[in-house]
């Protein structure tokens, strides 16, 4: 009799306190990590956001390979108007 | 008396589990919860990373590509400067333009990081180098109306050569038409012609 009053007691006073201890350490965790994940959420969605220009670099592209053609052009007229250097000029050409 | 001490303890007994019961159901629900917020932000957080990594994906081949044409522009132009001007000349014409810059030298030319710079100040053309070589007590300076020595007065470079030519377009009237425009978008295309120095074909008509 005295040992089941003794092992109530135990149940009480110290299993009881541990499970809620632990329990509510395992909540807490949990609520923790909730606005963290909230934050990374919103950081992905501004993160996707700001990609949303990406689509103009193909514009850029197109607008560098024109760019670089009309300068291809332009130098093969140079070419043919300017006369190479010389080498008493200083030149390796 | 027996049955009541013995019910006791099992009364208590009872009770604490109970309430251990209960403190597990209270706080796992609890957890469920939050475990469940954190699955609906994860999903969230899934969308928005699968979305940047899809606008991502083709961004590494765009800008390989513009960096390829702009390698090719680079060399283009470097090797039409070097081979207009010479590598001596080049970079004293990227020196004065941006100073400093002859330091790293050119990025085709490993040589030209340890020339040093001639100093031209000024866009040059090759007349006006000319002219400048020739220097101040050459008679083609000393005609200058400037007094002779323009080409050596660095704050006056080209546009001062201009001077001792004669010349309307850069007196009066002000502004007169520009030069043709070249290149692919001029109005006008030439093509070269492959007859052009070569021997003629037949000998042009005697008169009778």
């Amino acid at each position: 009799m005295t040992l089941w009053w003794i092992g109530d007691i135990v149940l009480l006073v110290v299993i009881l306190p541990v499970v809620v201890y632990l329990l509510r350490g395992v909540l807490t965790a949990a609520d923790g990590i909730v606005p963290t994940v909230g934050e990374i959420a919103a950081v992905a969605k501004r993160g996707s956001q700001d990609l949303d220009a990406a689509p103009l670099l193909l514009t850029t592209r197109d607008q560098v390979e024109q760019t670089v053609a009309g300068v291809a052009d332009y130098g093969g007229s140079l070419d043919v108007i300017v006369d190479d250097a010389t080498d008493e000029e200083g030149g390796s050409a | 008396m027996i049955a009541t001490a013995v019910v006791a303890p099992a009364v208590v007994m009872i009770a604490a589990v109970v309430l251990i019961v209960l403190a597990l159901v209270y706080y796992l629900v609890a957890t469920i919860v939050a475990l469940r917020r954190i699955s609906a932000g994860l999903d969230d957080v899934i969308t928005g990373v699968g979305e940047i990594i899809e606008k991502s994906a083709p961004v590494n081949d765009v800008v390989i590509a513009i960096n390829e044409q702009l390698d090719a522009g680079v060399d283009l132009l470097e090797g039409l400067l070097v081979k207009k001007a010479g590598l001596g000349d080049a970079v004293g014409l990227i020196e004065g333009i941006y100073p400093g810059a002859a330091a790293t030298g050119l990025r085709n030319f490993p040589d030209s990081a340890e020339i040093e710079p001639p100093r031209i100040g000024e866009v040059y053309t090759k007349g006006t180098l000319t002219l400048a070589r020739l220097g101040r007590e050459a008679p083609v300076a000393a005609a200058s109306p400037s007094g002779g020595e323009v080409l050596r007065n660095i704050e006056g470079g080209s546009l001062a050569a201009r001077s001792l030519y004669p010349s309307v377009r850069h007196t009066s009237p002000e502004r007169l038409p520009r030069s043709p425009v070249i290149g692919s978008g001029a109005p006008v295309q030439y093509e070269q012609r492959d007859d052009i120095g070569a021997p003629r074909k037949r000998l042009p008509a005697r008169r009778p």
